[in-house]
């Protein structure tokens, strides 16, 4: 796949439909691909990757991308075209100066699910579709590729590309994997188990901001964290407990708009599982509002800032389980 | 530095009643910025607004807050005597201890304490205020009149009659609504199109009144004074200016079987018609639907005996689109459907009628020319039960809750019309109650009780049942002697409910006029502003606001046009300044917000912005007009970077308040 790719790039850039490519190479790890940007035929047969590595969204990149000069050629997994088509409904990508090629995406092997399996001391790995291999300082460990991904590919939502200008392989289908086993988990807690749970996790947090920089939702040009007259900057770090409060506002100011591509539990340094605020949200306004996938195409209103009449009236919302 | 003054009313006793009014001035003295507080018995008195403006001048204030009733009932006047004072009205901030605190609270030391809480969120807001200064803007002199029923056809001739132009847009081919298919008029008698149709000639000669018949309203942009409305002219196929109304076309027609909605579906009308002898416009309109010409290209006869040469059978529906200042309602009523009312055998048989048919068989224009007859025999019927709410007052689900308010007297009216033309006729008439409200009514009923021997009974009618000698069987219930009836009828009339216009709820949209929950329009304030939606601009005429009968109608329909004369001869509106406005180096350009916008005021273009690197770059950002704008802050809310915000009502405003009343 990787070397039809990279054929396929050099195309384009030699036939001048696009000037830049966007992809993955390797990072400070092996196993760390990152994406990056190539201007040249030689740079893409030097660095360029695609693998069972290849975790990065790329979506959010376009942004700042496509305002640039000449059009630019992007490679996007089927759960990343979510995202650039919710960017593209808010009008953050302009899409005549992007070039999308859908890439296949059998899921991707994630290193902090390979630690998790008390492997440690990781110097290198390399997958064959079936089994990673992992060297470590202690020597070599072998994971089954399906218990070496992280929990969003395990419960991948969707095999299938929603936008792209070329595909490479076979279309999927959207998968209907049961993604919300862990916030049904948390409902069904009392209050004080789940305060806890979130304390538990929350309190991790180091407020590097790399669940906001990463997520293709925040794309706004002055994140109210940022802006001290926004009144909200300096509430969320005032103490530890208000710190918690600015993943919170977080997925509020996300709700409706997020696609559970899970950028923001992949990049976290402190391990907190983010997605799960954001899921609740996408589970709350599936039964509230019927069932809704940002980013799915670009028609489809919002629930939350549409009004049809048979929207759930407060009462309704009790009804339906809301006081949750 | 700030220097507020607080101001705190006793109301009388409606406030000091329950609050320590003296504690809240001394309390909230002591909040920053405050520089005068004090108490006094009526603030909205000219000693207690003299009070005011005598603070702002020695103490140079820099803004105020006045701790009184709801800002809806004082705090005009309260910012008027700002502004006199030299304070721009802005700077005021009403504190409501009125409705919100004292009315809802015994016990005075609560009362006290959140009396203080809620002064301390106004100070805490007027901290932040800043100067607004209200534009303006112009009215276009022209209003649109929406449905020319007997509502619409007032309004639009007393707008007329004032010197403003005026349209109405009316769905049918012609105006005069239900009232052309009454026949007499309660309580005086008179015959409804010997006054109706004098007022629609009236219409279609006033050189300041156009007449859209045929026409629907499609899309209303814009907001009071502005309004830009797209109008659909349905074809016809007949060209109105051609068209002379001699109706030859009606008579050679060969497609006869066509149900004529004017009478109900009693009798058939040709696929060209007009809808009836005195119709304005006095024009034939096609009817595509049963017309072979359009249908399949067969036919053409009408266009052969047209002598005018107005028959056209390619014309199109055509939209205009027109600026108006002010929008008139009038969009009237219907009878409920009585699919739903089995038990009185509407569906089965063709001798249970509604009162709606029963005017048009009593009617010398209608079916019967005007003879009583039964629609399954054509014989005169000697027993008549009239059935009382039918799907009004009623709580079962089926029908609707409120009372239909005519029904009463029209139903009076036709006990009494049918004995005075047919004596030997029994009439029974079943009620829940008789309401009859209003001038000459009682009297009215009472007549057809004591002088023309109609049948009262208190008691609902539990089915009505067709036999096979052609009679119905009616089982009823006499409350009073509470015995069960059964009665041998040859004609029942069901006196239907009426419902709103099925037109009304879409225009309600498009106009984001409000309606209450049976479709009705609801009125700016229900005893002191009953002729005007609360959209600026929108005004209500007729059954279109809840069930009326001619004379009310009228009336309210002559008081939305004084309302709307009223607007139509300024030249210039004031506007609400407490609007809303992006920053446009946080907006983001998604359009959240223009997407949750009810009024259409905000729009996107693509702008050149020298960024902070010094480079230039083009960004799509939203800009409000700010006379389309009504405040409503929906926009701040769906803005995910808080670009968007409402000035007056700021969200660092909002926060600070917060703030205040949790410390």
């Amino acid at each position: 796949m990787q070397r039809e790719l990279i054929e396929r790039a050099k195309q384009l850039l030699a036939d001048g439909t696009v000037s830049r490519v966007m992809g993955w190479k390797a990072g400070e790890f092996g196993y760390d691909m990152t994406p990056a940007v190539f201007a040249s035929s030689e740079e893409l047969e030097k660095d360029f990757r695609y693998d069972d590595f290849c975790e990065a969204n790329l979506s959010k990149y376009m942004i700042k991308e496509s305002r640039k000069e000449g059009k630019i050629l992007v490679f996007l997994k089927p759960c990343d075209t979510y995202s650039f088509n919710e960017l593209l409904k808010e009008h953050r990508i302009l899409r005549e100066n992007v070039y999308v090629i859908g890439v296949p995406c059998t899921g991707k092997v994630n290193a902090n699910a390979i630690r998790s399996r008390g492997i440690h001391g990781i110097t290198g790995m390399s997958c064959d579709g079936e089994t990673v291999t992992v060297s470590t300082l202690y020597g070599e460990e072998t994971v089954p590729k399906n218990e070496a991904m992280a929990e969003r590919c395990q419960n991948c939502k969707s095999k299938k590309h929603v936008i792209y200008d070329e595909l490479f392989g076979e279309e999927g289908e959207v998968t209907g994997a049961p993604r919300f086993r862990m916030v049904e988990k948390l409902e069904s807690m009392t209050p004080d188990q789940r305060f806890s749970f979130w304390r538990k996790e929350l309190s991790r947090c180091i407020r590097c901001n790399a669940c906001r920089n990463v997520c293709p939702a925040c794309s706004c040009e002055k994140c109210v964290f940022d802006n001290d007259a926004s009144g909200v900057a300096n509430k969320a770090a005032a103490d530890s407990f208000e710190e918690n409060m600015f993943h919170i506002i977080r997925a509020f100011h996300v709700a409706g708009r997020c696609t559970d591509c899970g950028e923001c539990s992949r990049v976290c340094p402190q391990n907190i599982p983010l997605h799960l605020l954001n899921r609740k949200f996408i589970k709350d306004i599936n039964e509230l509002y019927g069932e809704y996938q940002a980013g799915e195409d670009l028609e489809t209103k919002c629930p939350l800032t549409d009004y049809t009449k048979d929207d759930a009236e407060p009462s309704i919302i009790y009804q339906r389980g809301g006081n949750r | 530095m700030q220097k507020i003054g607080v101001f705190v009313c006793h109301c009388g006793t409606n406030i000091a009643g329950t609050v320590d009014v003296h504690a809240v001035a001394e309390a909230l003295k002591e909040e920053p910025g405050v520089v005068f507080s004090a108490d006094y018995p009526y603030m909205c008195s000219e000693a207690g607004q003299n009070m005011i403006k005598d603070a702002i001048r020695d103490y140079q204030l820099t803004g105020a807050v006045i701790c009184s009733c709801s800002p809806r009932m004082h705090e005009a006047t309260f910012r008027k005597a700002a502004t006199s004072a030299g304070l721009n009205p802005y700077l005021v901030e009403i504190a409501n201890i009125r409705e919100q605190c004292s009315w809802i609270h015994k016990d005075m030391p609560t009362a006290t304490e959140k009396a203080i809480i809620l002064g301390k969120a106004a100070i805490a807001k007027v901290h932040l205020n800043a100067p607004l200064t209200a534009g303006e803007s112009p009215v276009t002199k022209r209003a649109l009149v929406i449905r020319g029923g007997i509502a619409g056809i007032q309004t639009a001739l007393d707008i007329a009659e004032a010197g403003f132009p005026v349209d109405i847009v009316e769905k049918q081919p012609t105006i005069g609504g239900k009232m052309t298919q009454l026949d007499k008029t309660f309580p005086t008698l008179d015959c409804a199109a010997c006054i109706l149709t004098p007022k629609m000639v009236d219409c279609a000669q006033n050189e300041n009144i156009k007449i859209y018949s045929y026409s629907e309203v499609t899309d209303v942009k814009g907001f009071v004074g502005n309004f830009r409305v797209t109008i659909k002219r349905k074809a016809r196929y007949v060209d109105e200016t051609k068209c002379t109304g001699c109706g030859i076309c009606t008579e050679k027609c060969p497609m006869k079987k066509v149900p004529n909605e004017f009478n109900l579906g009693m009798n058939n009308r040709t696929a060209v018609y007009i809808p009836f002898a005195q119709a304005v416009p006095k024009v034939a309109t096609i009817d595509p639907e049963h017309c072979n010409m359009l249908k399949n290209g067969k036919c053409g006869v009408c266009a052969k005996v047209c002598t005018a040469g107005a028959i056209d059978y390619k014309q199109k529906d055509e939209f205009i689109e027109q600026e108006y200042g002010a929008i008139v309602v009038a969009t009237g009523y219907n009878p409920i459907k009585l699919d739903r009312y089995d038990e009185f055998a509407y569906s089965q048989s063709k001798d249970v009628i509604t009162s709606l048919e029963f005017e048009r068989l009593t009617n010398a224009a209608g079916p019967t020319s005007g003879q009583l007859l039964r629609p399954s025999d054509g014989k005169h019927p000697h027993t008549i039960v009239f059935v009382q709410c039918v799907g009004s007052r009623d709580t079962s689900g089926c029908g609707k809750e409120y009372c239909s308010k005519i029904c009463c007297m029209y139903t009076a009216k036709h006990a009494m019309l049918t004995r005075e033309k047919y004596p030997d006729t029994d009439v029974y008439v079943f009620y829940i109650d008789v309401r009859t409200p209003g001038k000459n009514f009682d009297e009215f009923y009472r007549r057809a009780v004591e002088e023309y021997g109609v049948h009262y009974i208190k008691g609902m009618v539990g089915k009505v049942a067709p036999r096979a000698d052609g009679t119905l069987l009616v089982q009823a219930s006499d409350l009073i002697s509470n015995e069960q009836l059964k009665i041998n009828a040859d004609l029942v009339v069901l006196a239907a409910a009426i419902e709103p216009d099925k037109t009304a709820r879409p225009l309600a949209t498009m106009l984001t006029a409000s309606m209450d929950t049976n479709d009705f329009f609801t009125e700016a304030h229900p005893k002191l502003r009953p002729v005007e939606s609360p959209t600026a601009g929108i005004f209500l005429s007729g059954t279109c606001q809840g069930p009326k009968d001619i004379p009310e109608t009228v009336s309210q329909a002559s008081a939305a046009a004084a309302k709307v004369i009223g607007l139509l001869v300024k030249d210039k509106l004031t506007c609400n300044p407490c609007v809303a406005h992006s920053d446009e180096w946080m907006c983001n350009g998604c359009s959240s917000c223009e997407k949750v916008c009810p009024y259409g005021a905000i729009t996107y273009s693509d702008k050149e912005f020298k960024m902070p690197d010094r480079t230039i770059a083009i960004r799509r950002v939203a800009s409000v007009n700010e006379a389309v704008c009504q405040g409503c802050g929906a926009c701040t809310v769906a803005c995910p970077s808080g670009a968007m915000d409402l000035k007056g009502f700021s969200n660092r405003q909002i926060m600070a308040e917060v703030d205040a009343i949790c410390k």
